[in-house]
């Protein structure tokens, strides 16, 4: 898909003609900085929420930390599960590539089931106050991102079943699924620093 | 000089692909970027057109002191979506979207951009965007400005409001996926001959445009998501009542909205970065001061969104560094200026079309500025905040500075789009025209302001109605300006004067094409062999500069 509507059998035109795999995850690196920017604006709102509350959080919201902590444990060790799945896929192995990937994508299942869990039971809505407002919007888009990475690594797993789709030479898109989901990860472990670790001191 | 070279032993042959695009291929998903151009250049001129239209019904209210003509809301309602569309439906998408993605690619030498469906894609999240925004109308159109502060923004008109978020988030998306195909097209898929010095500069200025967007554009969304859901779902980030914040609005969107003058700026510097030492048959006058002030610009812009602050309380530490700062963006901008002056000085000037508005920008870039250095002053901008001098000086900056460019850009590619010259007679007209009522209308408005007269009112104290009388005028013959230019563009693409591949021989790589370009742009690649400014250095080899078309 890079490059060129079409090809011309030119010296130069071939070198165009040909894949640019490294373009996409170039592309998708490049994406993801802005992406950082975005969720950089809700913490950079949140810190100023938070510096000008006498009180973080307000009386009567009690951050849990049992349910969350389970849970930042299982998206953490995934990133290391689907990074299994690169390697098998470096070494032709497309079936424990996908054996590593439906499992990424089940914890990541669980990682939003605990979400919903924990929303369900908090005991503060969105409007309770502004802590509460600011948990629920940050948590939320980022839950809405690991939904994202879910539909990618499905997506992966789904065009897998072509023989020959991937293979050692040839896996950007599981390269792609892979460094998005490692992005989630780093952006939960500033979320979880921020919204659960900070409100205790 | 840069060449394409043609080994006549290989035929062409693309049996499945046309010569070239019909008309209605502009109405489709195309993934070619020189549809994509065109598509958003003529996207962008209508909601120019009905920006416009807002503007001149304003002025025509404003001509006298009370409220006869708009009622208060409906004079709100233009007011905002006149700056939103201006802004981010018309000089963003068409110097970024619209050349950016016509010339890139020629000016390279690649045959497409990066990721060309993305690109279409990036392109048609624009028609609905605004579609979204006009729409707002039915529900009484969003009130609070182009700002769109809390809380006047959250406690009027609200169905319109979100609607003009949405909007926003829209055309915002759709600029990270342009800067995304940007930053990876000029960083990759430059001709192998060239090098980064050989880059033009209107190419460096779209990679700092697109580092600029890319960065910036997204806080503005978490902003305004914020804003969304203080708007509908009772959340209080903005709210003092409730333990929010208004000034982090602010601050989240004048970290995209003061680089955003850069995103406007900066692809226009580029384009004048072309036009000029085109016309004026002389090497560009310190290549890399141009390149890396633009560099420059994209970074200390990111730091000066604080001066937009001045009077939202901010501390006086905070005023000495944000003052200071924007004062430092002066100084790469100043360097631009020298350089194009220095370009101009002593070369072949053809006073044609393109370079009028280029002299035109010139001059009316540098009273902007100028108006722009004192703002940029806390004790200077605590007096005359919020007043018609700040709409003056933005209207130097935005239309002599942006729209100007635009045009000087359209005289100087149609030829390469359309294959046909402009008429230079109505093209001149048209620049007088421009010139004339762009001066009339806001070089007063300096005067409104300094005497004090608030700006976004639609009723004013009947002592400034004179001065308002002269800015009406002057609106209106903005508005009959346009008149020569649309018959131009309309009859010059049908029946205009056939241009030939290069009419101005320039020396960048997408004269080295057909005018208009060939679907893949070149049958073979071009090869570099030389810079794209070295104008009259032939001459020392015995040939005149005039004659360098010699392409196939
Ligand atoms: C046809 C020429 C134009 C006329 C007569 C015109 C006139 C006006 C008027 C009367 C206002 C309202 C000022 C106020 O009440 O505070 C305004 C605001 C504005 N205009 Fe224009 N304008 C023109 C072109 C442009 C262009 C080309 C741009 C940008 C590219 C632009 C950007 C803006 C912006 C950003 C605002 C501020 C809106 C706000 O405060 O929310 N205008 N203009
Ligand atoms: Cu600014």
């Amino acid at each position: 898909m890079q490059g060129t509507v079409d090809s011309q059998a030119t010296a130069i035109a071939v070198d165009h003609a040909h894949e640019h795999p490294d373009f996409r995850v170039l592309g998708l690196l490049v994406f993801l900085i802005s992406e950082s920017l975005m969720f950089g604006g809700l913490f950079a709102a949140y810190l100023l929420l938070r510096g000008m509350n006498e009180q973080w959080p307000p009386e009567g919201t009690e951050v849990e930390l049992l349910v969350p902590t389970i849970n930042t444990i299982i998206l953490i060790s995934s990133s290391f599960v689907i990074h299994y799945g690169d390697v098998a896929i470096k070494k032709d192995d497309v079936r424990g590539m996908r054996q590593w990937y439906w499992i990424t994508a089940a914890m990541g299942a669980v990682f939003l089931g605990g979400q919903v869990y924990e929303y369900l039971t908090l005991g503060y809505g969105l409007r309770t106050n502004v802590f509460a407002n600011c948990f629920y919007v940050m948590t939320g888009f980022h839950g809405l991102h690991v939904f994202v990475g879910i539909l990618l690594i499905l997506g992966v797993i789904w065009r897998s079943r072509r023989p020959g789709h991937y293979n050692a030479h040839k896996h950007t898109g599981v390269a792609m699924a892979e460094i998005y989901w490692h992005f989630v990860d780093v952006i939960w472990i500033i979320l979880f620093t921020l919204l659960y670790i900070l409100t205790r001191f | 000089m840069a060449q394409a070279q043609l080994p006549l032993d290989t035929p062409l042959s693309l049996p499945e692909h046309p010569k070239a695009w019909k008309w209605y291929d502009y109405f489709t998903f195309n993934v070619d970027h020189k549809v994509i151009g065109i598509q958003y250049l003529v996207t962008a001129f209508i909601f120019y057109l009905i920006g416009g239209l807002m503007a001149v019904a304003m002025r025509t209210e404003l001509a006298t002191a009370d409220s006869d003509f708009l009622n208060p809301n409906l004079y709100n309602a233009f007011m905002t979506n006149h700056g939103t569309i201006m802004i981010f439906f018309w000089v963003v998408p068409a110097a970024i979207g619209g050349f950016g993605n016509y010339l890139v690619p020629l000016m390279i030498g690649a045959r497409d951009m990066a990721f060309p469906r993305l690109n279409a894609l990036a392109f048609w999240l624009n028609p609905p965007a605004g579609a979204l925004l006009l729409a707002s109308f039915l529900f009484g159109g969003a009130q609070a400005g182009w700002t769109s502060y809390p809380p006047l923004s959250t406690i009027t008109a609200t169905t319109a409001q979100s609607m003009w978020i949405l909007a926003i988030i829209l055309v915002g998306t759709s600029s990270i996926l342009g800067s995304v195909n940007f930053i990876v097209t000029i960083w990759k898929m430059k001709v192998p001959s060239m090098r980064w010095d050989q880059l033009p500069l209107f190419c460096w200025a779209m990679l700092a445009t697109s580092l600029l967007a890319l960065v910036s554009t997204p806080v503005l969304a978490a902003g305004l998501i914020l804003l969304l859901f203080d708007i509908n779902f009772g959340t209080s980030f903005y709210k003092p009542d409730a333990g929010g914040n208004v000034v982090i609005y602010q601050h989240l969107f004048w970290f995209y909205s003061h680089p955003a003058v850069y995103l406007m700026i900066l692809p226009i510097f580029g384009i004048m970065s072309e036009v000029i030492p085109v016309h004026a048959r002389k090497p560009i006058f310190g290549y890399q001061a141009i390149a890396y002030s633009s560099l420059a610009i994209c970074c200390v812009g990111l730091f000066v969104w604080v001066h937009h602050m001045f009077t939202s309380g901010t501390p006086p530490w905070m005023r000495m560094f944000f003052t200071i700062s924007t004062l430092i963006v002066a100084v790469p901008t100043g360097v631009k200026i020298f350089s194009w002056v220095a370009t101009l000085w002593g070369g072949k000037i053809r006073l044609n079309s393109a370079m009028l508005f280029a002299i035109g920008l010139l001059s009316m870039f540098v009273l902007g500025g100028l108006s722009g250095v004192t703002l940029g002053t806390a004790p200077v901008d605590i007096h005359v905040h919020d007043t018609y001098y700040v709409v003056a000086h933005f209207h130097y900056v935005l239309f002599g500075g942006s729209v100007f460019g635009l045009y000087a850009g359209i005289y100087h590619w149609f030829p390469k789009m359309t294959g046909r010259l402009l008429d230079e007679r109505l093209g001149i007209l048209h620049f007088v025209l421009t010139f004339i009522g762009t001066n009339l209308t806001f070089l007063p408005m300096h005067e409104l302001g300094l005497k004090g007269m608030p700006r976004r009112v639609a009723m004013y104290d009947p002592q400034f109605e004179p001065i308002n009388l002269i800015c009406t005028i002057g609106a209106f013959v903005l508005a009959f300006s346009i008149i020569p230019f649309l018959i131009n563009i309309i009859w010059s693409w049908n029946k205009g004067k056939i241009a030939g591949d290069n009419p101005w021989g320039g020396l960048s790589l997408e004269w080295t094409t057909s005018s208009p370009p060939l679907i893949e742009n070149w049958e073979v690649l071009p090869v570099v062999t030389k810079g794209p400014y070295d104008y009259g250095i032939e001459q020392h080899k015995g040939s005149t500069d005039e004659d360098e078309d010699e392409e196939e």
